[in-house]
């Protein structure tokens, strides 16, 4: 399996996919629209990325990138995918029933960074308490009293 | 922000939405049993366990937003206090992230120390949950007989290190300093403790009987839903899966000793148990191999004393005593990590307790959470 093949299969669902190479696994960038439809796909064969390993989000300010790192247990591939999120109104289809590591996963990005991931079972803060306000790790929180800055 | 008494207020717990019969009880925040800060809601029908909800966020000290105020030879620190018990891993994955943006070539001498100090991590590691799983289950001297061992490990960490347990070693290019001069002759000494005592820790508690009645067929995690739930580690390897990382993406030295991957297929808590106890062995089997051999020469290889990343991201995988820790580090250029990102193994095999003993009894909840091996704050970080 190589990165080739993953481009064109992904071309194949997605044609405004962008790609990017230069790091060390293949960098897919797409539409958080088209996120879940891709998801279900990558996660059968032929590719069978079975294991994601990593969910996260980055917050650039002006917008917010959602960054899903997958694997195949299979095939020992590893990818990227990258999907835009509004910063005002982020939100995204959420990947539970494809893979159910994301239910904690999200619940954190959710928790940290605010991003509502449509039809999570139960999607509510997960480290910090219920009432808390704000989501601490995007970068224009502030908290004068409890943040260290150095 | 929160005022005091919102801190103070219980969890909401809905009574009036539990069926008939069911009964909600919290294990933690503090009890025995999680070994930490965890915080189960447990729902009950008579023993049988219908679900379980971890409430997280006890010890949570936010370090992924406290790092990005840090440089990068400051930020390493902080990840001593994620899995304190995996200390010189943490230190080695991120050590191995900024050399790896950074393109340092790190001597072959600091390569074997850092994956002896990881490998007698692990065992220190291992023994720990040794014990205290026989504690959960109600056998109290177990924990004596692993702390034996662990002290020794402990004694070379101190001097070495200069600390037994948050040791702070690794750094960008290699280790702090060079070993004791009485290292390698401890460390010999070690293993020849541990082999022989480690047949005792079969007689006393893997031989049980009924130990074995409380492990085998207990919270069982199938090979599919283990990497659907993104387990790693003993947890993962004991349903089977080849997840060990040192093995499948090898790192420093690693693709030059000889040792196994540990896999047992049956997914039990049993299963899970044996990944860990034969683990240990693996370990001394890299430790016998390196330690006679550790080649002269720097143990660190000299670097800028302020380190810039190039903008780009990174992403560094290790496996610590608990599963697989990934570091990934986005970089704009600067002296901080623009945004890090700490993936715990505890994390993820938490998540599958629920679906485990869901249908088990309460006392099963236990050992199967024993067998997981959670170190709390690699979980809320």
């Amino acid at each position: 399996m190589t990165n080739e093949e993953v481009k064109e299969f992904v071309l194949g669902i997605h044609p405004s996919a962008v790609f990017d190479e230069t790091g060390e696994w293949l960098n897919i960038q797409i539409d958080a629209a088209e996120w879940k439809r891709l998801a279900k796909l990558l996660r059968n064969a032929p590719f069978n990325f079975d294991y994601l390993f990593c969910l996260t989000c980055i917050d650039w300010k002006t917008f917010m990138t959602m960054v899903y790192h997958l694997s195949s247990t299979t095939h020992r591939h590893t990818i990227v995918i990258k999907a835009k999120v509004d910063r005002a109104d982020a939100r995204i289809e959420s990947v539970v029933d494809v893979w159910k590591t994301a239910e904690f996963h999200e619940r954190e990005v959710y928790d940290l960074f605010g991003v509502h991931f449509t039809n999570h079972p139960d999607l509510r803060r997960l480290i910090l308490t219920d009432d808390f306000e704000g989501y601490p790790l995007r970068k224009d929180y502030d908290d004068p009293v409890n943040m260290i800055k150095l | 922000m929160y005022s005091q008494t919102e801190i103070l207020k219980e969890p909401e717990i809905n009574s009036s939405n539990s069926a008939e019969g069911e009964l909600v009880i919290n294990i933690g925040p503090q009890h025995p049993a999680t070994h930490g800060v965890l915080h189960l809601v447990v729902t009950l029908n008579g023993e049988t366990v219908k679900k379980v909800e971890p409430h997280l966020g006890y010890i949570h000290r936010s370090i992924e937003k406290m790092c990005e105020s840090l440089s990068y030879r400051q930020f390493i620190y902080v990840t001593s206090r994620m899995d304190y018990l995996s200390a010189h891993v943490n230190n080695h994955a991120c050590a191995m992230t900024v050399e790896k943006a950074m393109q340092i070539e790190v001597p072959t001498r600091a390569q074997y120390i850092r994956v002896i100090m990881d490998e007698l991590t692990r065992i220190a590691s291992h023994e720990l949950w040794w014990g205290a799983l026989a504690m959960d289950l109600g056998a109290f001297t177990p924990f004596f007989y692993a702390f034996r061992e662990r002290e020794t490990i402990n004694d070379i960490m101190e001097q070495t290190c200069g600390a037994r347990l948050t040791m702070n070693y690794m750094v960008p290019g290699g280790v702090m300093a060079d070993i004791h001069p009485s290292f390698q002759q401890k460390v010999k000494d070690f293993i020849k403790l541990f082999k022989s005592n480690i047949d005792e820790y079969d007689e006393l508690v893997t031989g049980s009987v009924i130990f074995q009645s409380r492990m085998k067929g207990v919270g069982c995690l199938s090979k599919e839903d283990a990497i659907s739930y993104g387990c790693t580690g003993p947890v993962a390897r004991g349903s089977g899966v080849h997840c060990d990382i040192r093995k499948i993406y090898p790192y420093e030295i690693y693709k030059q000793v000889e040792f196994n991957e540990i896999i047992e297929t049956a997914g039990d808590s049993f299963s899970r148990y044996l990944v860990r106890i034969k683990e240990m062995k693996e370990s001394i089997k890299i430790i016998e191999q390196l330690i006679d051999n550790i080649p002269e020469g720097d143990y660190q290889a000299k670097t800028k004393a302020v380190l810039k990343l190039p903008k780009g991201e990174f992403y560094t995988r290790v496996e610590t005593a608990r599963g697989e820790l990934g570091v990934y580090i986005v970089s704009e250029g600067g002296t901080t990590p623009y945004r890090i990102k700490f993936r715990s193994p505890g994390f993820s095999n938490l998540s599958a307790l629920d679906h485990m003993v869901r249908g088990s009894k309460i006392g099963d909840l236990m050992a199967t959470m024993g067998t997981l091996d959670l170190v709390i704050p690699d979980i809320d970080r």
